[in-house]
């Protein structure tokens, strides 16, 4: 099964995977830069791995320096989330977003925790508006 | 958003790539939130932190070619040379903090080095459209000067700082300055410890928003406020807010609310305080080490603590530390107040924060501080947090009196 969603543009470009699905907001500060495996032991995805997925969450937490600082952290041993699809932006996570060089993107035009399930295949083509995904059988 | 002929060249990278990128970002923000168009702004401070991601941008503008057009100042690092005599700094480490003073001072930024800038180095008027990141700075800024700014993060406002312009959005529309929780403030306050305590569970209780405090009576003073900013910016996404018939933008509750009826309240009492006050302790054990100035103090708080140390000595076996700005360390020096605490055997130090790698020495140490700030960030094992005087207390053995 596909489908194929619009959402809005925030920081361009194209990115693919398996999509990670967190209820709750995220501070990549708290992540292991050299593993990409969630640190924060009371968060939801705590010994989940965010490093190459498709990201889904509501929105970034933390003070500015330590949320930008741990995804270009991330994104310097190459394990930043290959794109992330969020509910709510603020100025922090854009430019935390712009530097690491991560799609970002918001205003999907369904729900994104009721479109997109954790393990689903999903392409963020934020330069065209548009996310597709993709759902096998299990 | 709208660009201007000139916008749009500079995002096409007609004046260099170092300017184009920091329109990239600034475009980025403004269409996340559907700002119509940018404005110009007077100055900026970017809360520079000499981390890897802050040097990855500052260098990126820098070996672009990018200047900054409008006055733009920067937090504190730390002093590389004077920490580098006193410990083993690692080399990784020193070597970004290094790499990021020389970027900023590339781009033409006000090598203030302090989370102060409001007082003496960058100073906003009333209404003024600026762009400051730094935890006190973006509420004082709001709240205490009345002038316009967002949350910003460091690379937005050193962008800002760069093209001379922000999106319009958020802080800078007057109606989204509107108080969103009312807090009716009945604990007792003090002094700067106090409203450092408060600030702290007004960021905590509400996470975010424009809160209004009411029931304070005393006019809050400088110091005051600044740690009250501070606090509640760390512990919570705090901006802006209201103390009516204190601060500048509104008189009434009513005005700062815009005419609506507040939608929460929350009553603050001695208990909230202290619940604060023993939530931020780690420990009851003697201090190691006392670090003091977070935000950096000024000249009227060193001047405290110059006074009660005078004729006292510093415990041999705990060090003293005052951090404080450039500026306000050159009137220190002169007023005396730097010989008084260094002949009690206590170091006062400039361009430095609480949190950088220079404190290394202290990895393993209890630490007291009267910064519920400082405690939060702590680069120590075990934190005491109390008032100025009890820290200074804290740091004095009696016996140094007679056996100096």
């Amino acid at each position: 099964m596909k489908t194929a969603l619009k959402c809005h543009k925030i920081i361009g470009g194209y990115g693919e995977g398996e999509a990670l699905v967190s209820h709750e907001p995220i501070c990549f500060y708290l992540t292991d830069p050299k593993t990409g495996i969630v640190r924060e032991k009371t968060h939801e995805l705590a010994g989940k791995n965010i490093s190459n997925k498709v990201l889904v969450f509501p929105s970034g937490k933390a003070s500015s320096v330590v949320q930008i600082d741990g995804l270009f952290k991330l994104a310097s041993h190459n394990l930043a989330p290959k794109a992330m699809i969020v509910k709510d932006v603020e100025t922090v996570l854009i430019v935390s977003a712009f530097i690491a060089k991560v799609p970002l993107v918001d205003r999907l035009e369904k729900d994104p925790f009721k479109a997109i399930k954790t393990g689903d295949l999903v392409r963020v083509d934020a330069n065209k508006g548009t996310v597709v995904v993709e759902r096998h059988k299990s | 958003m709208h660009l201007t002929k000139e916008e749009e060249q500079t995002l096409n990278g007609e004046f260099g790539g170092g300017t184009q990128k920091a329109m990239e970002l600034l475009v980025a923000i403004g269409d996340a939130y559907d700002a119509e168009k940018m404005i110009p702004i007077s100055r900026a401070h970017a809360a520079s932190s000499g981390q890897e991601g802050d040097m990855y941008f500052v260098e990126l503008l820098a070996d672009g070619g990018a200047k900054c057009r409008v006055p733009t100042s920067t937090n504190p690092v730390y002093d590389i040379k004077y920490f580098h005599k006193l410990f083993d700094v690692p080399k990784d480490e020193a070597e970004v903090a290094r790499r990021v003073m020389e970027a900023y001072s590339k781009v033409g930024a006000i090598l203030s080095w302090s989370c102060v800038p409001y007082l003496s180095e960058n100073i906003p008027l009333y209404g003024e459209s600026v762009a400051f990141s730094e935890s006190s700075a973006t509420p004082y800024v709001n709240s205490v000067i009345g002038a316009y700014t967002n949350r910003e993060a460091a690379q937005s406002a050193l962008a800002a700082g760069i093209i001379g312009k922000t999106p319009k959005y958020g802080l800078h529309i007057k109606e989204n300055r509107k108080g969103t929780t009312l807090f009716d403030v009945k604990a007792t306050l003090r002094d700067e410890f106090d409203y450092t305590l408060l600030g702290y569970y007004v960021g905590k209780a509400i996470g975010y928003g424009i809160p209004v405090l009411t029931g304070i009576t005393r006019p809050p003073n400088t110091e005051e406020l600044i740690n009250f900013c501070a606090m509640s910016n760390t512990s919570g996404a705090i901006s802006m807010f209201y103390i009516p018939g204190h601060t500048v933008e509104a008189s009434t509750v009513k005005e700062a609310f815009q005419g609506d009826i507040p939608k929460q309240k929350i009553t603050v009492t001695d208990r909230e305080l202290k619940g604060v006050y023993e939530e931020l302790q780690t420990t009851s054990k003697k201090a190691d080490f006392i670090q003091l100035g977070c935000p950096h103090y000024t000249l009227k708080q060193i001047g405290k603590v110059a006074e009660l140390l005078n004729g006292k000595k510093i415990h041999r076996d705990s060090s003293f530390w005052v951090c404080t700005s450039a500026t306000t360390k050159l009137l220190a020096d002169r007023v005396g107040y730097t010989n008084t605490i260094e002949k009690a055997g206590g170091r006062v130090v400039v361009d430095t924060c609480i949190d950088e790698p220079c404190w290394i020495a202290y990895k393993q140490k209890v630490g007291m501080t009267d910064s519920p700030k400082g405690a939060y960030y702590r680069r120590y094992r075990e934190v005491r947090l109390e008032r100025l005087q009890d820290c200074v207390k804290a740091a004095v053995n009696e016996e140094g009196k007679r056996k100096p």
